[in-house]
């Protein structure tokens, strides 16, 4: 193998484990911490039914948004569902061997990639020039767009140019990295350049602004059930309190109960 | 601070988004508290020594406990949707209004405490240190957000900067930096009972004249029982319905709502308060201290429903948090001691806590109240989603009951009625402006330029449709509107409380005796005796 494979190969391996111990952790913290009240912010479902529907309905029309803002919602969702569609058209290389016929259907997915990055582009644009979102961007925010815009045009630039890249040697390295079966992979800069930013990205999704995703399921305001009358909804450490009596004021404002 | 001048923002014809103006609201924030009212709630006279890293420390314990808070800071991604959202920002353009821009005072300084980027790199995620201009802004901003939740219903992530607002302000008075307004009030209403300081005397007296002076206006003997041990109803209500205009004029509707219904009732001078402040400061200790004695005087009083007036925050406290807090609700588990010793005593066929509002609404579907709707014809009357009820409650058990159910009430007392432009009513709609502990005149620039979106829809009604009446039900949106409206060239008097309509409409005669709940009544004469 050559030098540089075997780069690659360990930087995914390595980004794979922060990616997946970072997001284990983080989404355990969510998990555990609690939510002392009931929070949730109308339009409120009255039912558990209710609340699964709408958190469908956030995920995958992204229905608040769509509410707040037409363009961020045009641009945000073009990005999203493009990203999703190119994913799932990506799953080819990490399958060892022949593939499904299911995958043929996915063959026009690769147009997505221009929803992804015409969508990021649009972001990118009003991040720069709307100065209410200049206002309160950091760097971190337009970089964050610049990766996401540099993979998605390297893809395009694979796919549907003359620069293609050796797309057998990328399964076999793709497909090597399940397998442990590891392979040599391509060196043209700009699929290396698209590699490396896609490891980047899986290493500080933990430790980023991309918690949103794991971050929307638990956010209280849209996953709880408006039902606090009906049932008595208490935290650990509420409940702890009360057992114990504790509420802290008893010393400077006289006893209740 | 409170002296200083400033220009009162002209209704444009539409809501437009400001231009940035920068520092436009920088200030020193409210009146801050001292120690007199701050040792009294367990909180430091004054700024202490060592306050950054307590301050550090009480942010992390606050994460831990609070999902809403560690969620909230890590999911942003500043896609800008909430920007044009806050009515502080659309009146005052200043940058830091914006419900991202204000979160991320206190997220930045999470990132540079407590994430892996903000730790090591802090300049490149925004991340910054707690100093002493830092903890400036918090003080004046985290003052700025009347917590009406606006922008979490736009947020895709429903990122609530009420939440935000709330943890800022608990770390605030953690540190010896607190707010006179909400502090005083609340070291009266933990001692007295109520916001105002009224003791049981003052407030007996005060019910003697209303009755006197009802029964001389409407010819019936319509009662305001105060401590009534034994009767079915204890209401919980906003000391403001105890004296100040327009809000009295609300009490005196619900009274004859009961009177008519001949329903037994009572308000408690031990909890004589609805509005409940300690969610204002974020402290969950001291809103349940405040929510106690409502479970106190329920229990004392041996009611069988426990009620609440016309206030909004008093409503988000009672619905959403009472359970939680003291147990005034249904559904605790039996092996709830300290729960169901309440909730045993409360009558499960009705909701616990009721608004005021569901029971009227109730009442008028079964039928049971007549009106005299020409006594409302001088009024085209529009309706104004108080934040805390629209946003954060329900009514009536049915989805979008907390816009229905005053709707249906006023329009069955009143021919004339218009809704204002949609994306500023119901869960849209915009904060009176002196919500969240910011009804203080101390405050007034931010109040004025915050009410500027909700007067502009205001505006455009009484153009096109003739309104000359804004009905709301909260203390806080009354109170404000009264201070507001004439600096928007509106009359002061429009402000209205719903059930004051109810109560010019209403036809008074004998209370009827209630054949359908004879349990009920029986009890009543047993407690005469």
């Amino acid at each position: 193998m050559s030098t540089i494979s075997i780069i690659f190969t360990a930087l995914f391996y390595i980004s794979l484990f922060i990616f997946i111990v970072g997001m284990g952790r983080k989404i355990y913290q969510f998990s555990i911490t609690p939510a002392p009240l009931k929070i949730p912010t109308a339009p409120t479902p009255l039912t558990q039914t209710g609340v699964v529907f709408r958190m469908i309905r956030e995920v995958t029309l992204f229905e608040s948004l769509f509410r707040s803002n037409k363009w961020i919602w045009l641009f945000g969702f073009l990005f999203h569902f493009g990203l999703l569609l190119v994913l799932v058209r990506h799953l080819r290389y990490f399958i060892p061997g022949d593939l499904p016929e299911i995958f043929l259907l996915m063959q026009p997915f690769k147009y997505a990639a221009f929803a992804m990055v015409i969508g990021l582009g649009g972001l990118l644009v009003r991040r720069i020039f709307i100065p209410r979102i200049r206002y309160i961007s950091a760097p971190s925010d337009y970089l964050m767009l610049l990766m996401l815009i540099i993979i998605g045009v390297s893809g395009v630039i694979m796919t549907f140019t003359e620069n293609h890249t050796d797309v057998m040697m990328v399964k076999a390295f793709a497909s090597g990295l399940v397998t442990f079966d590891w392979a040599n992979l391509p060196t043209e800069t700009h699929f290396l350049v698209h590699l490396f930013l896609v490891f980047v990205l899986l290493a500080i999704f933990p430790i980023s602004k991309l918690l949103h995703v794991p971050g929307v399921f638990f956010s209280p305001t849209r996953n709880q059930v408006d039902d606090a009358r009906k049932k008595r909804h208490i935290s650990p450490w509420a409940l702890k309190q009360e057992k114990e009596h504790a509420v802290k004021l008893d010393q400077t404002l006289g006893k209740d109960e | 601070m409170a002296a200083k001048e400033f220009d009162i923002p002209k209704l444009p014809t539409y809501i437009e988004i400001p231009e940035l103006n920068p520092g436009v609201m920088d200030g020193d924030g409210p009146f801050k508290s001292v120690e007199e009212f701050q040792k009294p709630l367990g909180f430091p006279g004054e700024k202490i020594d060592n306050w950054q890293e307590v301050a550090i420390a009480k942010m992390g314990e606050l994460k831990s406990k609070y999902r809403s808070v560690q969620v909230f800071l890590d999911s942003c991604v500043k896609c800008g949707a909430c920007t044009d959202k806050c009515h502080y920002f659309l009146g005052s353009s200043d940058p830091k209004n914006m419900p991202v821009a204000r979160q991320d005072l206190f997220r930045s300084v999470y990132r540079r405490h407590f994430t892996f980027a903000g730790k090591y790199f802090p300049k490149l995620v925004g991340a910054k240190e707690l100093d002493d201009n830092m903890l400036d802004d918090w003080y004046n901003y985290f003052h700025q957000c009347s917590q009406c939740r606006r922008c979490s219903v736009f947020c895709p992530y429903g990122i609530d900067t009420a939440e935000i607002s709330m943890a800022a302000r608990e770390i605030l008075d953690t540190v010896g930096v607190g707010q006179k307004y909400c502090n005083q009030i609340l070291g009266k209403a933990l001692t007295v009972g109520n916001n105002l300081g009224l003791p049981e005397p003052a407030l007996r007296d005060t019910l003697l004249d209303l009755e006197e002076e009802v029964e001389e206006d409407f010819g019936a003997p319509v009662k305001y029982p105060l401590d009534q041990k034994g009767a079915e109803i204890l209401l919980i209500t906003p000391s403001a319905d105890f004296f100040a205009e327009p809000h009295i004029d609300g009490l005196i509707g619900y009274g004859k709502v009961f009177y008519q219904d001949g329903v037994s009732w009572t308000m408690s001078s031990y909890a004589s308060e609805g509005a409940n402040f300690g969610m204002f400061i974020g402290s969950y200790d001291i809103m349940r201290k405040a929510a106690l004695r409502i479970r106190k005087a329920a229990l004392d009083l041996e009611v069988s429903r426990v009620m609440v007036g016309e206030c909004g925050h008093a409503w988000r406290v009672a619905y959403s948090f009472w359970n939680t807090l003291s147990g005034v609700g249904a559904g605790a588990q039996s092996s709830d001691e300290y729960a169901m010793k309440l909730q045993k005593q409360l009558d499960d066929r009705y909701p616990q806590p009721q608004h005021i509002i569901e029971y009227t609404y109730d009442l008028i579907q079964r039928g049971k109240l007549e009106f005299d709707k020409s006594e409302n014809d001088d009024r085209t009357v529009t309706f104004h989603d108080s934040c805390n009820v629209a946003r954060a409650t329900n009514m009536g058990g049915v989805e979008g009951g907390q816009f229905i159910l005053p709707r249906e009430v006023i329009k069955a007392v009143c021919n004339n009625y218009v809704d204002m432009e949609r994306s500023t009513i119901k869960e849209s709609t915009f904060c009176c402006g002196g919500g969240g502990g910011l009804l203080t005149d101390d405050l007034m620039e931010i109040r004025v330029k915050g009410a500027m979106p909700r007067m502009q829809a205001l505006k455009e009604v009484e153009k096109n449709e003739g309104v000359n009446t804004l009905a709301a039900i909260c203390a806080i949106c009354k109170s404000q509107f009264s201070k507001v409206l004439p600096k928007f060239d509106f009359d002061p008097y429009m402000i209205v409380s719903v059930h004051q309509l109810v109560s010019a409409a209403i036809i008074l005669d004998k209370p009827q005796t209630d054949a359908e709940e004879p349990a009920i009544e029986a009890e009543e004469t047993a407690e005469t005796e």
